[in-house]
């Protein structure tokens, strides 16, 4: 009898999982398997023929231009967009945490660019950096430049556009995950440093940030792993060439133009997505061990 | 003392400001233009009212454009079917990894872990593959099938209902109701707040994707709201109509702004979820 009960339940809960089980079977698990097979072949994709080339497609990841430009692009990006935005989501956090008034107006206002669609997103920076735009019109009129710059065209300042953007939009999450640490830190610390005669900024880089470290490490890899896929924005910016001067061409675009343009290369492509996730892994993990063993507090 | 603590107090409202208007600069420029002239857009100053205010943009839009009101019933189209197939299934497979035993149960609630980490790029090549060898290309499916359950949302599920108290169910299974009765009925009910979270985020999830739209949708009419903006770039001979595609950037940001509105506590509740894991 309790046997019979046992083997019903097992059937049900088997039922209740089964779709989740087909669609990550097929669409997660399979196609990680899928993909390293992809990247040890030559792939013809109107003929649907796989040739078996070995680690020539690993080999040329080293060696082809493109994808150093698209490497140094990407890590040029982590470095001046995670530490920038980790930085103004913990200070943007700690001023919403003092007992000031019109705290939730402003956290509401705050959490937009969070909200919008990386492609309209594009598009409105794309408009107010346009070369009629409000920025270059503000910038001539208070005499910072003397004529309009095309940010667009312009391979100097086309990326920094983008990580601008980036910064702004990805910022509000940012601050909203350390507002919601900053209720776990308990406020006899505070307290105790008062009396210790700690002033407000004191207290910020003596107890906030010690405190909030574990949430800094999970900041941390959030944006590493973020920016580093970055995609959408740099393909509408360019309108998916990686432009001008590959100046914006991202790791990811570039495994994209390889995949479905008309070249053969889905094998290459395929072998480059997992060189990303490699360095995405070893950056992430480095910077979870620098985190921690980070003495300065 | 009073005196320092007041100044510190208006050096915090000058940060809030400051940084409330950063925030809102991009979005009073995109309202600003969407209701100027193209002619005024790029002629005119720094002006954020519009000279002679016009509605022709939007006009054009809805009246001229022979798929913009498409884009927007696609992209409502494929969140929705999208939203309601994932709440589904993850609650099943939540409440499955929660509260039945059966063997293997282990190793697929790991499976399903380790499948939070797996970066997209790697699944994006053998998943074109897969949806064009089962004959999904430039179909509604081709976007909503792979997205069909969210690893994550399957955890949370999970997480709520190994806190949950099982009397309730257990009443409900005595007075004669079976195992999916139940859960309709019962347990799906009670998780309305972790329902409600997880919509939220699949729902903007959905609304904001690009590059799978991108990818899998080729007739101009299947395209979303977000592909359809992308579209408009420079369609008229390399030149951008910036009124036009103002309108629509805003008209795609505003029901996303509506749920936000209504349903804030829920975003904040989710972010606050994947804070603290």
């Amino acid at each position: 009898m309790k046997n019979k009960r046992k083997k019903h339940e097992a059937i049900q809960g088997i039922a209740f999982l089964s779709p989740a089980i087909i669609v990550i079977g097929i669409f997660i698990m399979s196609s990680i398997i899928f993909a390293l097979y992809i990247s040890f072949h030559k792939v013809n994709l109107f003929t649907g023929y796989y040739e078996f080339i070995g680690l020539d497609n690993y080999k040329r990841i080293f060696t082809d231009t493109k994808t150093r430009i698209a490497f140094i692009n990407i890590l040029s990006f982590v470095v001046v967009v995670v530490p920038i935005q980790t930085i103004i989501a913990l200070i943007m956090a700690a001023v919403l945490n003092t007992n000031i008034r019109g705290k939730i107006g402003f956290r509401t206002i705050y959490f937009l660019p969070t909200l919008t669609s990386s492609a309209a997103l594009t598009m409105i920076f794309m408009f107010l950096f346009s070369l009629d735009g409000p920025v270059n019109k503000l910038a001539v009129n208070m005499n910072l430049l003397s004529e309009s710059i095309n940010f667009l065209n312009n391979p100097k300042f086309a990326l920094k556009v983008i990580m601008s953007m980036n910064i702004w939009s990805t910022v509000p999450f940012y601050m909203t995950i350390y507002l919601a640490g900053l209720q776990e830190v308990p406020k006899s610390i505070y307290e105790a440093s008062s009396v210790d005669g700690a002033n407000g900024f004191q207290k910020f880089i003596h107890v906030t940030v010690p405190q909030l470290k574990p949430i800094t490490t999970f900041v941390l890899l959030m944006g590493i792993i973020g920016t580093f896929q970055m995609f959408d924005q740099a393909y509408i910016f360019s309108g998916g060439s990686g432009g001008p001067e590959n100046s914006t061409l991202t790791v990811a675009l570039l495994i994209y133009r390889n995949a479905f343009g008309q070249n053969n290369t889905m094998g290459f492509a395929t072998a480059m997505s997992i060189m990303l996730s490699i360095v995405v892994f070893i950056v992430s993990f480095i910077a979870q061990k620098l985190n921690k063993s980070d003495s300065l507090y | 003392m009073n005196k320092k603590s007041k100044k510190l107090k208006w050096l915090l409202y000058a940060i809030l400001i400051i940084y409330g208007l950063v925030t809102l600069f991009p979005f009073s420029w995109t309202v600003s233009a969407s209701f100027k002239s193209y002619k005024e857009i790029t002629g005119g100053g720094l002006n954020l009212i519009p000279k002679q205010p016009t509605v022709h943009a939007f006009k054009k839009l809805f009246m001229i454009d022979p798929n913009f009101l498409r884009w927007i019933f696609n992209s409502f189209y494929i969140c929705t079917l999208g939203t309601f197939i994932n709440v589904f299934l993850n609650s099943m497979a939540g409440y499955s990894l929660a509260r039945l035993d059966f063997k293997g149960k282990n190793v697929i609630y790991y499976g399903v872990l380790i499948s939070i980490m797996v970066p997209g790029q790697v699944l994006l090549i053998p998943n074109y593959l897969i949806v064009k060898s089962l004959g999904l290309l430039n179909s509604y499916n081709a976007i909503i099938l792979p997205a069909a359950v969210n690893a994550t949302y399957i955890i949370m599920m999970r997480q709520f209902y190994i806190n949950f108290p099982k009397d309730i169910e257990e009443a409900a299974n005595i007075d004669g109701l079976g195992r999916l009765g139940t859960f309709l009925r019962v347990s799906m009910p009670l998780a309305k707040p972790a329902i409600a979270t997880q919509a939220v985020f699949i729902y903007l999830g959905f609304w904001n994707e690009f590059l799978k739209p991108k990818l899998y949708l080729s007739d101009p009419s299947k395209y979303t709201l977000t592909v359809g903006i992308q579209s408009m770039m420079s369609r008229y001979s390399g030149i951008t109509q910036w009124d036009e595609v103002m309108a629509a950037s805003l008209i795609s940001l505003l029901p996303i702004l509506i749920i936000y509105i209504f349903l804030n506590k829920y975003f904040m509740q989710g972010i606050r979820m994947d804070g603290e894991k």
